[in-house]
């Protein structure tokens, strides 16, 4: 009879919670938009950022790569807004060209790091005991190291290259997501719901997809925001120290490096890139702080 | 159980980290892809140079027996010669190591001020203007890059306007002023933010009430009663701020050519010195682990609740 009755609940809670959950998010979400003009502003401008880098073969009418010789380190104009750089190619097409490499090392390492995190982090917290000792000491480890020079180690071993970097972000940053992703299993393993399908015999992987990967959802969603800046910021450093992105590539940290030397007669080649890193850095930020507070109101104490 | 019985604890719990730390590195730095030796030696290799280098510092052998070397040596202070400098590792990071510790003394506390100023100004006026400026100065402070905080301060303070020196470390403690200025201010925002949540927690706790109703201005609350308890997560997480810091010291010391351990990381990567590398690194990590260390050994002191968990 307890367990008929358990069985019920636990069926007619997860109707609830999948009922709730894709009903609440669009709700939360535009609860969010109308409350927290600044996520949707700052969500606004990482859009459009995102098609200037898409269609900027399009929209501007210089090469990224062939300069100008005539027209060297010339301030920003009407003609070039940002100026030019010191073989005369134009600072904003170029910055657009950037933004490709920027964005896309800002989401596709916090992807794969979210992944592996996620993973670690659920096998920790589900199966506890060794298994969570022994993966949460890694995390431990790798947490330890300034994360800077973490990447530059791992740099240094892989050498520069589009592919290395996303590994050696990745690598640096799953950490933390395991420990977010292990502390939400453990509270979630509690809850009624999971209790009640492991006392009718449902698998644990099961149980992992089912129950306890969508109840972290929005934690991880609020979470992969935050974590885009720090890999931008990241790699702008690596490629600073000239140790990141490679040319012919460039991302933003590599024209800040390029242009430093220019600092005291051009400022713009070098402070233009920096200025489109902290908008993204920012944007990412408030969109990040507008998310948690919609989707994840536990978090919102911390 | 008594507060140095829980620290003991602590202090034994980090080893296993440490050890980690110095493994990872090891196997990063030794074991992946790609010959360190012939890396190292660029275009003047030589097959038969490159026998007695191996021989010479025990590369031939197994990787655990190497790492039980690597181990062996770090308790005695040996962590090898680096290539570049033909140095011992440990004096080079003892020359560097004041630099650092010095900017990131300087950099803490523009990072506390800042911080607490804005955290304190922003719980006070919650939601009205002040509130804003406050978070949106310490928010934009952690957007920033580093390096451009620097060049900036570099560029209108040293070079227009020339009221600090623009790189090194010859006329003392000035030159740090800018670079501690632009690592501080990095981490003035999680301070800010930390501050403010924890103030109006504490703000809203019965004893406040009470202060309040026999007589304290909203003011002489905070200072007086809510500041003390509201800090203690603030001092824990200034130690944690150190492997931001050290992160960040590194941007720091490149732009204002400042000879410290993030500098010395830097010189190790373009002069292919893995030693130096090596030891540079391991050291930072450890400080980060010590740095935490204190913070939990802090904490457990300042607040007696904690006790029992740590």
């Amino acid at each position: 009879m307890a367990v008929f009755k358990t069985k019920t609940a636990a069926v007619s809670e997860e109707l609830a919670s999948q009922i709730g959950e894709s009903e609440s998010l669009s709700v939360q979400l535009r609860r969010m938009a109308r409350k927290n003009k600044l996520a949707v502003a700052s969500a606004v401008i990482l859009v459009l950022l995102v098609l200037a880098a898409i269609f900027v073969p399009i929209l501007s009418p210089y090469d990224a790569t062939v300069g100008d010789p005539s027209i060297r380190l010339k301030p920003p104009s009407g003609a070039h807004w940002l100026g030019t750089d010191e073989m005369g190619r134009d600072v904003l097409t170029r910055l657009l060209y950037g933004a490709r490499i920027s964005l896309a090392v800002g989401v596709v390492p916090t992807l794969i790091s979210m992944v592996i995190g996620v993973f670690m982090g659920v096998i920790a917290g589900y199966m506890g005991g060794k298994i969570d000792y022994i993966i949460m000491r890694f995390a431990d480890v790798m947490l330890a190291f300034p994360s800077l020079l973490l990447a530059m180690v791992i740099m240094y071993t892989l050498g520069g290259g589009m592919m290395n970097i996303f590994m050696a972000l990745a690598l640096v940053g799953w950490a933390s997501v395991a420990r977010v992703a292990r502390s939400e299993t453990i509270s979630l393993k509690e809850s009624e719901y999971v209790q009640a399908a492991r006392s009718i015999g449902v698998p644990s992987g099961r149980i992992i997809r089912r129950h306890i990967f969508p109840n972290c959802l929005p934690a991880l969603i609020v979470l992969f925001t935050l974590n885009i800046p720090s890999a931008i910021l990241t790699e702008s450093s690596l490629s600073f120290l000239g140790v990141g992105v490679q040319l012919p590539n460039s991302s933003w940290g590599l024209m800040v490096n390029m242009g430093r030397q220019f600092l005291y007669n051009a400022p713009w080649i070098s402070l233009a890139p920096s200025a489109a890193i902290m908008l993204v850095v920012l944007c990412c930020n408030f969109l990040g702080d507008g998310l948690r507070d919609a989707l994840d109101p536990h978090l919102n104490n911390e | 159980m008594s507060t140095l019985k829980s620290i003991v604890r602590r202090v034994i719990s980090s080893i296993p980290v440490l050890i980690g730390v110095v493994l990872i590195i090891y196997l990063i730095l030794r074991v992946l892809p790609g010959n360190a030796i012939a890396t190292m030696m660029g275009e003047h290799y030589n097959a038969e140079a490159e026998r007695t280098i191996i021989a010479e510092l025990g590369l031939d052998k197994p990787w655990y027996v190497q790492f039980w070397m690597y181990i062996a040596g770090l308790f005695t202070g040996d962590m090898g010669t680096s290539i570049k400098y033909h140095k011992p590792v440990s004096e080079l990071i003892a020359t560097y190591f004041p630099v650092t510790i010095k900017l990131s003394v300087m950099a803490a506390l523009v990072a506390w001020v800042v911080g607490i100023v804005c955290g304190v100004i922003s719980a006070m006026r919650k939601d009205k203007l002040a509130d804003r400026i406050g978070m949106g100065f310490s928010l934009l402070g952690v957007s920033v890059p580093v390096f451009m905080t620097a060049m900036v301060l570099q560029f209108l303070l040293a070079y227009k306007l020339g009221w600090f020196p623009i790189q090194g470390t010859k006329e003392g403690l000035v030159c740090y002023i800018l670079p501690a200025i632009a690592l501080g201010w990095s981490s003035a925002g999680s301070v800010a933010r930390l501050t403010r949540s924890t103030l109006l927690e504490v703000m809203g706790s019965d004893y406040i009430d009470t202060a309040r109703a026999k007589g304290r201005s909203v003011s002489g609350a905070v200072v007086f009663h809510a500041l003390r308890n509201a800090l203690i997560p603030v001092v824990t997480v200034m130690a944690i701020q150190i492997s931001s810091l050290l992160s960040g010291a590194v941007i720091t010391e490149t732009i204002f050519s400042l000879p410290g351990i993030g500098r010395l990381c830097v010189d190790a990567i373009s002069g292919r010195d893995v030693p130096l590398l090596q030891g540079s690194v391991i050291f930072a990590t450890v400080l980060v682990i010590a740095g935490n260390l204190v913070a939990d050994c802090l904490y457990s002191v300042l607040d007696p609740r904690i006790r029992k968990e740590v």
